[in-house]
């Protein structure tokens, strides 16, 4: 045991005498959680659009200043012809404009009956989409506003709840993402790297003819990263409470449990690439292709799985990242227990052992 | 002008020698080009519908068939309770969930009204949204149906209406594709070609050749030119990789001119490799400058506006992307495939990239140091 605690220890220091590989580590959720949490948001406000009004009556005056007046537009520009649409766009400063065509206040007034075109800029057809619909919206508001005191016969009406967040957060997504991402990073890729810079520089040697067990060896090499991962456990969780107002629904043993585990998987591939590359580079190399391409695809936090091709949605399911981010949505957001994510849990406990006895199997205690 | 030849004779010959290099210019374009677009998209469809139907009137069932042949939403779940939805929404197996109350259709017939509820799982806030919409649309869609078949369409609308007309511009088939294939060819060159730059000085340090060059008559200028060039020359030819794949695998072809494209790329190059030049003059050891360069290429891509609308962001993360070299390719990127913009459109841009291409590089110069330790 004492022999284990001064390997334990000398890892250790490996670490904390890198100050500036320890200061990338210890700030990196810190500045993904700020990045993911404030700035990665898909919701649209203050959109910049434009307005061509040809008609330039009281009525289309209105129209135009309700869609100035709403958190989801600022008219950045009023034009007087069409082709300066296409001018305004090709600068690209406006994401849609909004035509209100000649005589529109007349035609309402006289007829019932009025046009309006919304031009997007669809080369971002999520963006142009959700705008049009914004915007759609506010016109409707505004026609119910013309017509208050008659209400519509056979009228059905829709209540919606938004359930889990209510004011449509992206925090709420991120967060449960950014924790699969920075335990893969932390564990998997610095302990790869950690034992293949033994290798390459011949320390290797030296540690395999100490009296210690290879598996205790391996077992040392990770314990000072599963320390700094559960730091940067508690650093996100700490965030994403005080300063993204995510709360934790669920029960928090659960969810440090889980994470836990998780961060043991990440152990045991960080292992598995060490056996296999012979150089630093090739290590990150591999940790770069193989962990962190397909953790950031298909977790399923930036990018929904459903949509995908067949062939892509059944690899998603080889990565442990996946699994995690449902666990920790249903532990942290829904607030859910062990009951609803059993099968989950299985799923990772399973990666982990397979993971873990194909990579000591492996690992050779003789060089060359 | 000799010394410069020979120092990028040494350097194309130590490339063109790395076994790595067929790899890295070839198969990595390829593989993230290919996988990546179909991946990364994000259009809102195939949404799980949960349905509490406790009606199961004709109206009812005909509301459901119209929802679902709107393509947007999968019919997954079929429960008799409200609590049972709920549960379906928990696992994930629904995403939303539209609940009819029993008497709808007598409701809407004798009391010419009725209510129904939904219920979105809206922990991504973004497709909550769309699908919320979506829905209500259709809903409306479906209400103006049956008041047509109770009242005879007056030739006159009785109420003021306001039509509204869309026009998608630039991308009218809304292919999601169009958008991303430029943007990731951008993080693609980016990560590229910095990571070479930023691994090259410090590995001559860590290899103790650098010592040959700090005896060599070599001045700063020449050395960090000739280390450049190179790359610059490596990372435009997996610009042209990329584009190639872009237009062979997915018909994209750009409205504006490539030459715009190209004369874009050659100035941002420099700035790009110019700030991986710099990284690799400060760090001692690989690990240090790849743990370095990831991290300050993964900031650089999430503020790009990649992933995210720029406009979305707070003003600080705003400000923060006019300090991104990224940004305005990906800006330029997309407005020349997309819109067809051409040098006056951009020249704001070529700008920012060039002030950013001086700085780095006139940095790196000074703060390469021919002295050891």
């Amino acid at each position: 045991m004492r022999q284990f605690l001064i390997f334990v220890k000398k890892e250790w220091f490996h670490i904390w005498r890198d100050r500036r590989t320890l200061f990338i580590l210890i700030w990196m959720p810190v500045a993904q959680i700020v990045l993911y949490g404030f700035a990665l948001t898909n919701e649209v406000k203050n959109s910049r659009i434009a307005v061509l009004d040809l008609s330039n009556d009281p009525a289309s005056t209105a129209l135009s200043q309700r869609i100035d007046a709403s958190r989801y537009f600022e008219v950045i520009r009023y034009l007087h012809s069409y082709r300066e649409i296409e001018e305004t766009f090709r600068q690209g400063k406006i994401r849609l404009a909004v035509v209100l065509p000649k005589g529109f206040g007349d035609d309402l007034l006289h007829s019932n009956h009025a046009q309006i075109q919304l031009i997007a800029d669809a080369s971002d057809p999520n963006t142009a989409n959700t705008l049009t619909n914004y915007a759609t919206a506010i016109i409707n508001d505004y026609q119910k506003s013309l017509n208050q005191d008659q209400e519509l016969p056979y009228q059905i009406r829709a209540q919606v709840r938004m359930l889990y967040n209510p004011e449509l957060k992206g925090a709420y997504n991120f967060v449960p993402g950014v924790m699969a991402l920075v335990l893969m990073l932390v564990c998997a890729m610095m302990t790869s790297i950690a034992i293949v810079r033994e290798k390459e520089m011949g320390t290797m040697e030296v540690i395999l003819v100490s009296p210690l067990r290879p598996f205790k060896i391996i077992l040392a090499k990770t314990i000072p990263y599963l320390i700094i991962s559960t730091l940067n456990i508690a650093t996100i969780l700490l965030l994403s409470v005080f300063v993204l107002d995510v709360p934790i629904t669920g029960s928090l043993v659960l969810l440090i449990a889980e994470s836990i585990l998780f961060t043991i998987t990440s152990l045991s591939i960080g292992l598995l690439i060490s056996i296999g590359a012979k150089t630093q580079q090739a290590a990150m190399f591999t940790s770069m292709m193989s962990l962190f391409l397909p953790t950031l695809l298909f977790a399923g936090f930036l990018f929904p799985v459903e949509n995908m091709p067949l062939p892509l949605q059944i690899i998603s399911n080889v990565v442990p990242a996946k699994w995690y981010y449902i666990i920790v949505k249903a532990v942290m957001i829904k607030g859910l227990g062990i009951m609803s994510i059993w099968k989950e849990t299985l799923v990772l406990v399973g990666m982990t052992v397979v993971l873990l006895i194909f990579s000591i199997s492996r690992f050779k205690i003789r060089l060359g | 002008m000799r010394t410069l030849k020979f120092i990028l004779q040494k350097e194309l010959r130590q490339i063109s020698r790395d076994p790595a290099i067929f790899f890295i210019l070839f198969v990595m374009p390829m593989i993230q080009l290919i996988i990546l677009p179909l991946a990364a998209d994000y259009e809102i469809k195939n949404i799980n519908l949960g349905v509490v139907d406790h009606d199961r009137s004709e109206y009812s069932r005909k509301m459901i068939n119209k929802i679902i042949s709107s393509g947007y939403f999968r019919l997954k779940d079929y429960s008799n309770s409200y609590q049972g939805s709920l549960h379906s929404i928990e696992l994930d197996k629904a995403d939303l969930v539209l609940e009819i109350p029993a008497q709808f259709e007598r409701n809407l017939v004798k009391e010419n009204k009725a209510t129904l509820f939904i219920a979105v799982n809206a922990i991504n806030g973004v497709k909550a949204g769309l699908g919320g919409a979506y829905i209500q649309n259709i809903i409306t869609d479906y209400n103006q149906d049956i008041r047509s078949q109770w009242i005879q369409v007056p030739r006159f609308d009785p109420q003021p209406t306001i039509e509204v007309t869309f026009s998608d511009w630039y991308n009218p088939t809304m292919n999601y594709q169009n958008f991303m294939v430029p943007g990731i060819l951008v993080m693609l060159v980016t990560m590229i070609g910095s990571s070479f730059a930023s691994n090259n000085i410090v590995r001559e340090k860590e290899m103790g050749t650098i010592e040959q060059i700090n005896v060599s008559p070599i001045r700063k200028t020449q050395f960090i030119v000739g280390k450049l060039i190179p790359f610059w020359m490596l990372a435009l030819t997996v610009l042209t990789v990329g584009l190639i794949i872009a237009r062979l695998v997915y018909g994209i072809v750009p409205l504006g001119h490539y030459l715009t494209i190209y004369a874009f790329a050659s100035i941002y190059l420099l700035a790009i490799l110019g700030l991986g030049l710099l990284l690799s003059t400060y760090a001692h050891t690989q690990q240090q400058s790849m743990l370095v360069s990831f991290f300050i290429t993964m900031v650089f891509n999430l503020l790009s506006g990649l992933y995210t609308p720029i406009e979305s962001m707070p003003g600080w993360a705003q400000l923060l992307t006019r300090f991104n070299p990224v940004s305005y390719f990906i800006e330029v990127m997309r407005m020349v495939v997309l819109k067809g913009s051409g040098l006056a459109d951009i020249k704001n841009n070529i700008l920012a990239v060039l002030g950013f291409a001086v700085f780095f590089n006139s940095w790196a110069i000074i703060n390469y140091r021919k002295r050891s330790g």
